[in-house]
């Protein structure tokens, strides 16, 4: 093998420099399942956005049934309702993706034995149907 | 000795917001969103004025804003942190998030207590 | 034998020549059960022996032959060629995340520093001594551990994590998995030791759970797991210290 031309008038013999690699910006879109990761951890937007959304619709109960209604009238605007499905979809991606990585952080032992992945996640849908039950419970319960 | 809370106590805050809003949101939201405006369950502003009132559901609904908030508080943290490498920010953007989901957690114990 | 030409691009960096990395493209007649490692050799061997790479077992039990083929980690002793798409060139690059020395060639001192730091030993407070005979362990307290313990240092996961190259000084997937594998051994009672490495800002706090990890590891050690599991018992263990501070470890 001949010897390799010393092209390069920056080289010190013996003390070659490192080639150090720096993330894009954008790294997040560089690769399918980083961007599967940012857009979960964007969901955290649409938690918020509901928390809050729920105490503005309590703020027009407050008001008085006017208010209430005007509220309820300004939803049904097909713009209101194109962005709430979108903010809807999101809390689901985050419900799903929630509960599917459940096993990674709860291992769980049942005597000897470790309960399998599959076990532990259908344990926590269970607790979604559950819990979503409730919520419609609360909503549809007559009083008196 | 007084133990300032370290990142143990805000995964705490997030992991158990997220797990409530996993399992309570997307009802909720199908309920707040359509359900009501679009007429599928009663909007009866009476009844819904007089079950929101109750003392446990404002202890519920404010344990639920104040969980997810703090949920979203930590998590678009991290987002800003390594999503835009805004490292330089750090502090500010943990102010930023803890302090407003602080602000706003207030805000809405203010509103609750008072409510309707 | 029908022997086939596939074309591989590889990234080259030779500081003496070049200050940024260059591809290089070489044409190489595959056979049917070749390796991505076997290319490489047969590159080494015929055509440049200046191509500089790390190999060793060429079985998947050293973790010496970590690259990145295609734009994922891989390791090139366990990678068919035949199983890669034929329509483009087959790109091997260093492994992400590390600085590069040479062609392919990444330095890992950093990752050993970072393995040193979690203490993948196992500690006592008090030894036995050997006349008393062996530390005994049931399969189950074998198996809460095991999987931890296949980890080979590849160090795939580490260029499949993202916040690796975000955050320097993130401790990173397998350190954190090999302090796991000692934490939850049943003869070891070090875990509040290796604390100070973990539950830090730089420890799993940095984590943020993406998973690519996990998905990468050839030995399915399962990092993502054993950082998230760690989570939960930091926490408990800060709210007990908090709630209940008189209680010792």
């Amino acid at each position: 093998m001949s010897e390799p031309a010393r092209a390069n008038p920056r080289y010190t013999p013996y003390h070659p420099r490192w080639h150090r690699r720096r993330m894009p910006i954008f790294w997040w879109l560089g690769r399918l399942s980083y961007t599967r990761f940012i857009t979960r951890e964007l969901t955290s937007l649409a938690v918020a956005y509901t928390a809050l959304f729920l105490l503005a619709a309590l703020c027009a109960l407050a008001y008085g049934e006017a208010d209430w209604e005007a509220f309820l009238a300004r939803l049904r605007h097909p713009g209101w309702v194109a962005f709430h499905v979108g903010v809807f979809l999101f809390l689901l991606f985050h419900t799903v993706t929630w509960l599917g990585l459940a096993p990674k952080a709860l291992v769980l032992k049942v005597g000897r034995r470790r309960l399998p992945d599959a076990a532990v996640v259908a344990g926590h849908y269970a607790a979604w149907a559950a819990a979503s039950a409730l919520v419609l419970a609360f909503f549809l319960w007559r009083t008196g | 000795m007084i133990r300032l809370p370290r990142e143990p106590f805000f995964w705490a805050l997030f992991s158990s917001g997220g797990m409530l809003a996993a399992l309570v949101l997307p009802a909720l939201a199908a309920i707040l969103f359509f359900a009501l405006p679009l007429g599928w369950l009663s909007a009866d502003h009476g009844a819904l004025l007089e079950r929101f009132a109750h003392p446990l559901a404002r202890l519920v609904v404010f344990g639920l804003v104040a969980l997810c908030l703090f949920h979203w508080a930590h998590r678009f943290r991290y987002t800003l942190y390594d999503g835009l490498q805004l490292y330089h920010l750090s502090a500010l953007i943990a102010v930023l998030c803890y302090g407003g989901a602080t602000l706003a957690t207030l805000g809405a114990a203010w509103f609750l207590v008072a409510f309707p | 034998m029908a022997q086939e030409t596939v074309t591989f691009e590889v990234r080259r960096y030779r500081p003496e020549r070049e200050e940024q990395p260059v591809w290089e493209r070489f044409e190489v007649p595959v056979r049917e059960e070749w390796m991505v490692l076997d290319a490489l050799n047969h590159i080494k061997d015929h055509v440049d022996g200046s191509l500089s790479y790390r190999w060793s077992c060429r079985m998947g039990v050293c973790g010496s032959c970590g690259m990145t083929v295609n734009g994922d980690p891989v390791l090139t002793c366990a990678t068919y060629v035949a199983a890669l798409p034929r329509d483009r060139p087959v790109r091997v690059e260093p492994l992400a995340a590390f600085p590069v020395v040479r062609d392919l060639v990444v330095d890992i001192r950093d990752f050993l520093a970072k393995l040193k730091q979690v203490k993948p030993w196992l500690i006592r407070r008090e030894e036995k001594s050997p006349a008393e005979g062996e530390y005994l362990q049931t399969p189950e307290e074998l198996a809460d551990y095991k999987q931890y313990s296949m980890c080979i240092n590849c160090l795939l996961c580490y260029a499949a994590c993202p916040i690796v190259p975000l955050e320097p000084e993130f401790v990173g997937p397998a350190a954190i998995a090999l302090a796991q594998r000692y934490n939850l051994d049943s003869r070891d009672q070090g875990a509040a030791e290796r604390m100070a490495a973990l539950s830090t800002e730089h420890g799993v706090w940095a984590c943020t759970f993406v998973g690519d990890c996990s998905v990468v590891c050839p030995k399915h050690v399962d990092p993502a797991g054993a950082i998230q599991r760690y989570k939960v018992s930091a926490t408990a263990d800060w709210f007990r210290s908090v709630l209940m501070p008189w209680r010792g470890r």
